[in-house]
């Protein structure tokens, strides 16, 4: 951890999900926290164990079954988006108009972000689920009990993507 | 520790300066003492390409900027502007707070 200001305002993220567009939401919230002096514990469990997942992180996708809000670009009924390469053509867009604001690829912002000082963990339980392991993880990320991160976050606040 | 340049100098409530232009060097290290933030060389590569990017554009650069066109990077950032690097270097630097998240 980096030098604790700011009152030690802490900020604790558990990130669920692992699709592209919900996975810049953590990743902002705890780079605008740390730009400000705010400390900050980003816990990733469930799908959201893909963000920090070497082989996973590269690649992840929008979904364009199911997603009601594909608007800013184009609207894709659901029917249409399960056509092949709907989903790739979504995420190559998405990534494109992300890359336009200057924010940098999942793989390189997670890496900012653990620059800046935030502390990322694996949940232990949603990687024995998946057959994970610490080395799929990006290297400074810590497996974490579900236990230990609510002792972690004692006094911080929190946030479920 | 208030430095006696800083007395005709105006500050919005959370210590930013609300005429950038007003800007000096010797404001910028009373505003540091002030912070208890020595300044060293590395501190002045970011400090004067925030100004220069202030002068330039009329806005402050992002964090992403500074560490992507300086030599500065991410964890050097974060070691010289302890407490948020985009609030202390921007405070140092005579510029507003910033509102971008990157």
């Amino acid at each position: 951890m980096t030098e604790k200001s700011n009152g030690n305002r802490k900020l604790c993220i558990i990130t669920s999900k692992g699709s592209l567009d919900m996975a810049y939401i953590p990743l902002i919230l705890a780079n605008s926290a740390r730009m400000t002096g705010i400390d900050v514990e980003l816990f990733f469990t469930f799908w959201g164990l893909d963000v920090i997942t070497k082989k996973k992180m590269g690649g992840l996708n929008v979904a364009t079954v199911g997603n009601p809000s594909m608007h800013p670009w184009f609207h894709i009924p659901t029917l249409l988006g399960a056509i092949p390469g709907m989903s790739a053509a979504a995420s190559w867009m998405m990534r494109q108009e992300i890359g336009k604001l200057d924010f940098p690829p999942v793989p390189e912002f997670v890496q900012l972000v653990i620059d800046s000082g935030a502390n990322v963990y694996g949940c232990k339980m949603s990687m024995d689920m998946m057959k994970l392991t610490k080395d799929d993880l990006v290297d400074e990320a810590e497996v974490l009990g579900a236990m230990e991160f609510m002792e972690l976050s004692e006094g911080a606040q929190l946030l479920l993507v | 520790m208030t430095s006696p340049i800083l007395e005709n100098v105006e500050f919005d409530g959370d210590g930013f300066m609300i005429d950038p232009n007003a800007w000096t060097a010797e404001i910028g290290e009373a505003i540091a003492a002030r912070e208890e933030l020595p300044l060293t060389d590395r501190h002045w590569v970011v400090i004067n390409f925030a100004r220069q990017e202030f002068e330039a554009n009329d806005e402050a650069p992002t964090l992403r900027r500074i560490t992507k066109t300086t030599d500065v990077d991410t964890k050097e950032l974060y070691k010289l502007f302890p407490g948020g690097p985009a609030k202390k270097a921007a405070m140092v630097a005579g510029l507003g707070k910033p509102t971008g998240c990157i």
